[in-house]
């Protein structure tokens, strides 16, 4: 069995994905088969896109239905980690509520563009995925809507206001960042998500 | 933080950098895969490959290089030059690349901005603009800067944003090439009207004037090619100094 499963759905280019999993040396198979799914040993959510289009195509093969249950290491990233909260202000749609709390709309503020673009440091850390990873380290954004603090915030970063970086809840963890094209130190979280114990 | 972006612009025909280059560790001044490695690893914030080869030979050895790239760097790139589809959009970021700049094509054709945000994400779409004062206008050149177009640059930069583009990479044809300095006021203009970033281009010399064009030019990222290929800015000492400048920077 491939150490990870990709959750292939619509939800744009996940080919940045894949590379950074073979530049790590890790086996994947992508698939929208829920029985593949659900056997996964880990799995990662990717996503980049727009959150309502991208919950119609999981609702059509009843991902929506499967993904909150799953018990395996589970990863989401950008539109997956927002995915798995509870709604999300682009284009007003309920999601999967792994996380409840709902994701919203960087309010415009002069000086700041929106999706805020690059790189940017994370901080506050409080996560095994976080393991070897230097304080204040850099990740690659790219993102208009944001999950506001909560318990479930791992990391935290400062864009207009402080929001999470990061979000873990039992074996479900998702970064807002691109970790697939974040340097060492996203190189480092997708190795210490490879590390966590099953 | 967020922080400014440092890019090297590389120059590739046939799958190998054309413009010289002056690393002495580099096995093969050539070869656009080893360049990459070490500008990554040197803390450039991303890169551009901008593909100048006109066969369809030449293509093929392009997304070769693409794919070897995305193996072997863990930071975003971009890909530019002779696109003008969807489907060669598909295909290289299927090679890998991140993001994918389009210029004249967009010119040509404005709609193609919109198809490709719509396809692909705006996140990927980089519209390159090349621009020259005229007797006073900023007026969008197309083909390596060679021929002049009737958009007016401020104007063409509106419009792309409200297509869908992602970012702007704005060259100036005035400064390109003089090692005299970006151009600060068309860059600021442009910044300061846009939603989304705008990538800097054309007469980095010097360390300064990559803090000017970014606290005076408001630049969200720098880009340059020769000063880094011929190491007269090494960028660590680069991105030192403009941390000292308050600058921004991932370090």
């Amino acid at each position: 069995m491939p150490e990870v499963t990709i959750i292939k759905y619509n939800a744009g280019n996940v080919k940045s994905v894949m590379i950074a999993l073979e530049r790590i040396g890790a086996s994947y198979l992508l698939s929208d088969d829920p029985e593949e799914i659900l056997q996964a040993e880990r799995i990662i959510f990717p996503g980049v896109g727009e959150a309502s289009t991208a919950m119609a195509s999981l609702r059509k093969n009843g991902l929506d239905q499967i993904i909150p249950t799953l018990t395996q290491p589970f990863l989401g990233t950008c539109v997956g980690m927002q995915l798995l909260c509870s709604s999300s202000e682009e284009g007003n749609v309920d999601c999967l509520n792994v996380f409840d709390i709902p994701i919203k709309k960087f309010p415009e503020t002069t000086g700041f563009k929106i999706p805020q673009t690059g790189w940017n440091n994370i901080f506050d850390y409080n996560s095994e995925i976080l393991n070897q990873i230097k304080p204040d380290s850099y990740v690659y954004y790219n993102h208009g809507f944001y999950a506001p603090l909560s318990k479930y915030t791992v990391a935290k970063t400062d864009y207009i206001l402080e929001y999470s970086a990061m979000l873990q809840k039992d074996n479900f963890y998702a970064c807002q960042f691109h970790s697939e094209i974040s340097g060492d130190t996203g190189e480092q979280i997708f190795r210490n998500f490879l590390n966590i114990k099953i | 933080m967020l922080t400014k972006r440092i890019i090297p612009c590389l120059d590739v025909k046939d799958g190998r950098t054309v413009k010289g280059t002056n690393f002495v560790n580099l096995r093969d001044a050539g070869d656009a895969v080893e360049l990459a490695a070490i500008y990554a690893k040197e803390g450039a914030d991303e890169l551009i490959f901008l593909d100048i080869t006109a066969t369809v030979e030449g293509r093929k050895t392009l997304l070769e290089l693409v794919n070897k790239v995305a193996h072997t760097i863990n930071i975003p790139f971009c890909v530019g030059g002779g696109i003008s589809s969807i489907s060669d959009v598909q295909a290289l970021l299927n090679a890998g690349a991140d993001k994918i700049s389009i210029n004249s094509s967009a010119v040509k054709r404005p709609e193609l901005i919109s198809e490709l945000s719509q396809e692909f994400g705006s996140q990927c779409i980089v519209v390159a603009i090349d621009t020259k004062n005229i007797e006073g206008i900023d007026i969008v050149h197309t083909h390596g800067g060679r021929t002049p177009t009737n958009l007016v640059t401020q104007q063409w930069a509106k419009e792309v944003e409200h297509r869908g583009a992602g970012e702007i990479l704005l060259t100036s044809m005035d400064c390109d090439g003089t090692k005299n300095g970006f151009d600060i006021r068309l860059t600021r203009e442009i910044s300061e009207n846009a939603g989304i970033p705008v990538i800097a281009s054309g007469g980095a010399g010097n360390m300064e004037h990559f803090s000017e064009v970014f606290t005076k030019g408001k630049a969200d990222a720098g880009l340059a090619a020769s000063i880094f290929h011929f190491k007269e800015i090494p960028i660590p000492e680069l991105k030192t100094y403009l941390t000292e400048k308050s600058i921004p920077m991932r370090m």
